[in-house]
């Protein structure tokens, strides 16, 4: 049953000798290929995802990544319930997305199989562990009878490879018993991918030997297993050849791979770095916020800080008071957390410290599907608070651009002295890409002036450009002042219930927000500058699927066109003109259109809606074919 | 040198906006009074309270405040003595802001044992709302919220700060000037988290809560005043004891055989014997003063030298080397 040349990736340019290391039979070259790992929850298909990615990364390809997880940690094996994926877009093109649907599917047992088989198009590569096809996990997956058998799955190039007895094999003699030779299988699937991928094996080889430093036997086995899949794929005639998916022509640069949690954590610390003053981070874990938390806790010799709260509550509340003592000051919460946070950041928004609010948005509402993308608290972060209280929001595109906008959310916070809300979401956060390292000198200076001269000094005595009123912190002398919830009075910021003074200050703040607009860059327009029969305006992690569909449906000849925002609140001030120079506004969200919502008031703009709440990004096929149905409509 | 600062350097030039004969007036003005004993400078000095007639008492000091929301004061002093372990942190609370709406982060202070002095003025009502039975009040209380009497079972709010592991609990009456300034210099000397409990009195919505123990005919027979090292001895003529009758505690009159000897001696530091005074209910005697005093790390003291340790270690952050940790490549 051999590998036929098309089944493994689209695109075919050429077969033959297409380079690779010399340890490798003649690789076919492919343009890009999409994998994805389907396993139990405890089968480690996260971590076989993400080496792969970080191989893949350092093949030179582009690469995009859509972890999708269940909420239970270990729901009980062998079920629908506990089904783990990762799946991997690598490709030597620039690439927006993880890809609508999988080339390759591995499957560890008849539930990943079951769960995933929908995705995978006729002809699609499917590798499963043929062991794991037993009666027991049939009878959980539900099905009747083996599919391996069965004939239903005649459509697809199945590769049944024995990866239990396998990896069992290849640990004899370690001593190790069932249950640890089985969580090995994972390595020994990596390997395997990675020899029919012609990736490098030494990144995951380190990444062992830093995992498994204290424990030599575990890193032993898994290095084992590893080899063991690698070397099954080069010496058995189950696969009749190796794939080549040449490097991406990228930009010229030091790269690196990232999440967008982690680029979070490092845009803030960089931010904090250039500020010249410490982080602290309150926070309490909620998915998949937690991750922030987890990196920032490593960086304490910066100085971080990071505290564990008791609750969401106090996540926020401690950093304000960390604000209010001059720290640059963060909490991170997903959407449930924003509610129960509310309150205090009104308290932040009245009392005009820099504070930096994360929302990593999930599927909601309520618990919802915490493991899931979804698009629904940007209203909430808008508008979810009492009282006239606005806010700056900002949203990530993609996992590197985190770090920008986290690094611009501490950058505004500081320089107006106001909460910021940054959006990001659960597919960018464990998503990942090729990150092109900035140069740590040439991002802006964030300049923080402390108060310190007492002549003069009132709490609310503004700056006259941006209206921000001065930080000073306890620890100054002379500068003893007293701040709180209560409505103060203009300038002295003592407690004032005057009816007009209270409007001015309400009014003061919504000017210092809208202000804002002056400093946001003119709106980039991809397409037709000049404007066209349709533009497609997204926010937040659409921008790789509306950016590829918009790509595609213009290679069709049609013009449409993308605009996507990063800032929210306030938004751009060019942007109302520019829509207005299509005849369409699109507006795909993952959400019941909120940021339409907001088009549709401020700009009197018949924005349509495209909204999907399935607690899954768009496919690019699904947004092609909305792009071509508004166009003819 | 800096002179020496006085008590009017200690209040501000807003007027005070408490009811006429409030018990927090005499707080203030003892809290004024004592604050230069400390030789802290004015601005080192801050004071953060929630929301309730209690946490107007920030807008009153002159040195730094917060006024912030209600329950969260301690959370919120929490991230400033955190990240700025060099400043004198105080919380003002009550018993609604305290004990109700901010109960958790009251306990979560205290556990983690965060330098902080919290000063909770305890009523025994609502008062800012205008009189609605608090969590201190008693089972009965008929209120505005409760016309035929409260079935609400109250908390203490010393074996709450007992329960949850606090390093210093004390308690204290607005009007006992002299023991209210002593025990908050004891608070104040305290490394970690130190709770008193003023007890003070409400004239509006529930005057005369504790008449027992303020009322100057009446109070040497209610009150315990608790001393580390001596024994357990009250009543105006200073004749009865608190004596151990197997595992329970119980009042002696002294005479006709009964001597010091025979009674409890106060220790601060035994947790079981603080815990069983806080429970004193009349006909017992009410303990003022320090229940329990022992030493114990702070957390902001344990962060902070985390910080320093990694620093140490690693040296100073070096963003630029931060972002290339891991596996990086080059792209020509």
């Amino acid at each position: 049953m051999a590998l036929p040349p098309e089944a493994a990736g689209h695109a075919v340019e050429s077969s033959g000798l297409g380079g690779g290391n010399a340890a490798h039979k003649p690789g076919v070259r492919r343009d890009s290929v999409v994998i994805r790992f389907a396993g139990d929850s405890g089968d480690g298909m996260q971590l076989a995802g993400m080496q792969f990615t970080a191989e893949s990364a350092l093949a030179g390809n582009d690469i995009a990544t859509l972890p999708d997880f269940p909420a239970e940690i270990r729901a009980p094996a062998g079920t629908l319930a506990g089904v783990s994926g990762f799946q991997l877009n690598f490709s030597s093109r620039e690439v927006f997305t993880a890809g609508d649907e999988p080339n390759v599917l591995v499957a560890m047992n008849p539930a990943a199989l079951k769960a995933n088989l929908d995705d995978l198009p006729p002809n699609g590569v499917l590798i499963v562990d043929r062991e794991a096809f037993n009666d027991a996990n049939l009878k959980r997956a539900g099905y009747t009878s083996n599919p391996l058998n069965d004939h239903s799955l005649d459509k697809y190039q199945v590769f049944q490879v024995d990866v239990t007895k396998l990896t069992t094999l290849a640990l004899h003699g370690t001593g190790l018993n069932n249950r640890a030779v089985f969580r090995c299988r994972n390595l020994f699937v990596l390997g395997m991918l990675s020899w029919l991928y012609q990736r490098p094996i030494e990144s995951t080889q380190r990444w062992l030997e830093g995992r498994f430093k204290k424990t030599p036997e575990l890193l032993e086995a898994n290095l084992m297993a590893l080899k063991a899949g690698y070397n099954y794929g080069d010496t058995t005639e189950m696969f009749a050849s190796s794939y080549e998916v040449p490097a991406a022509t990228i930009k010229a640069g030091l790269y690196r791979n990232i999440t967008g949690n982690s680029a979070t954590a490092l845009g803030f610390v960089a931010a904090a770095m250039s500020a010249g003053r410490p982080l602290f981070l309150g926070s309490y874990p909620i998915t998949p916020a937690s991750d922030i938390l987890h990196e920032l806790a490593g960086f304490k010799n910066f100085p971080v800080y990071t505290f564990q709260a008791e609750d969401e509550i106090a996540g926020v509340a401690s950093a304000i008071g960390a604000a209010f003592g001059g720290a640059i000051a963060l909490t991170t919460t997903s959407g449930p957390g924003m509610n129960l946070k509310a309150e205090a950041v009104g308290l932040a928004v009245k009392t005009e410290l820099p504070l930096v609010i994360t929302d990593v948005q999930r599927a909601g509402p309520s618990t919802g599907m915490p493991t899931k993308p979804e698009q629904a608290d940007l209203l909430v972060a808008m508008y979810g608070r009492h009282g006239e209280s606005p806010i700056p929001v900002i949203a990530a595109s993609t996992p590197a651009d985190c770090f920008d906008c986290a690094y611009e959310a501490v950058r505004l916070a500081t320089k107006y002295m106001t909460p910021v809300i940054l959006l990001t979401d659960n597919q960018l956060a464990n998503g990942a890409e090729p990150w092109l390292l900035p140069d740590v000198s040439k991002l802006p200076d964030i300049k923080v002036h402390l108060a310190t001269d007492p002549n003069g000094f009132m709490p609310y005595r503004r700056d006259t450009e941006t209206l921000a009123r001065p930080w000073a912190v306890p620890g100054t002398p002379g500068l003893e002042h007293r701040i709180g919830g209560l409505s103060s009075e203009d300038l002295t910021g003592n407690v004032s219930y005057s009816p007009a003074n209270n409007e001015l200050m309400v009014r003061t703040r919504a000017r210092k927000i809208a202000g804002i607009a002056r400093e946001i860059p003119p709106t980039e327009i991809f397409g037709d500058a000049q404007g066209g029969d349709l533009v497609v305006l997204g926010w937040g992690s659409t921008f790789g699927s509306l950016r590829e569909a918009v790509k595609q449906v213009r290679e069709k000849g049609k013009s449409v066109s993308h605009i996507h925002v990063r800032y929210l609140n306030p938004l751009p001030s060019d942007l109302g003109d520019q829509l207005r120079k299509f005849k369409k506004v699109l507006v795909p969200e993952l959400n019941m259109g909120q940021l339409s919502k907001l088009v549709r008031a401020d700009y009197l703009i018949d924005a349509i809606g495209f909204n999907k709440i399935q607690g899954r990004p768009f496919k690019v096929s699904e947004l092609t074919t909305r792009i071509l149905r508004a166009l003819e409509g | 040198m800096a002179t020496a600062l006085t008590r009017k350097d200690f209040v501000t030039d807003q007027e005070v906006r408490w009811c006429p004969g409030c018990g927090d007036y005499a707080i203030l003005a003892q809290v004024q009074k004592i604050m230069p004993e400390f030789g802290i400078p004015r601005e080192n000095i801050v004071f953060i309270s929630g929301i309730g007639c209690s946490s107007r008492f920030p807008y009153y000091m002159n040195t730094y405040g917060f006024h912030t929301i209600h329950g969260r004061a301690p959370a919120i002093a929490t991230g400033l003595k955190v990240s700025r372990p060099d400043l004198d942190v105080w919380v003002v609370t009550g018993d609604g802001d305290g004990l109700s709406i901010g109960g958790n982060h009251l306990i979560h202070a205290l556990r983690r044992n965060i330098d902080l002095n919290i000063l909770l003025f305890n009523n025994r009502i609502y008062g800012l709302t205008k009189g609605q039975y608090s969590p201190t009040s008693e089972v009965g209380k008929v209120t505005k919220s409760s016309p035929m009497g409260s079935v609400d079972y109250p908390f203490n709010p010393i074996t709450v700060a007992l329960g949850a592991s606090a390093t210093f609990v004390a308690r204290t009456i607005d009007v006992e000037q002299k023991h209210l300034g002593e025990t908050l210099k004891r608070a104040h000397a305290h490394r970690g988290a130190s709770f008193v409990e003023i007890l003070q009195n409400c004239n509006i919505f529930n005057d005369g809560a504790f008449n027992d123990l303020s009322d100057k005919a009446i109070k040497a027979d209610h009150q315990l005043v608790l001393e580390h090292g001596k024994p357990l001895i009250f009543g105006k003529n200073r004749d009865q004891g608190i004596r151990m009758n197997g595992q329970r505690a119980e009042v002696v009159a002294l005479g006709n055989g009964v001597t010091e000897k025979d009674l409890v001696v106060h220790d601060e530091s035994n947790l079981a014997l603080a815990f069983m005074l806080a429970n004193f209910e009349p006909p017992m005697p009410a303990p003022v003063g320090v229940f329990y005093a022992v030493s114990r790390p702070t957390y902001d003291s344990a962060m902070n030298a985390q910080l320093a340790d990694a620093k140490a270690k690693m040296g100073p952050g070096d963003v630029a080397a931060l972002l290339k940790r891991g596996d990086v490549w080059t792209v020509h």
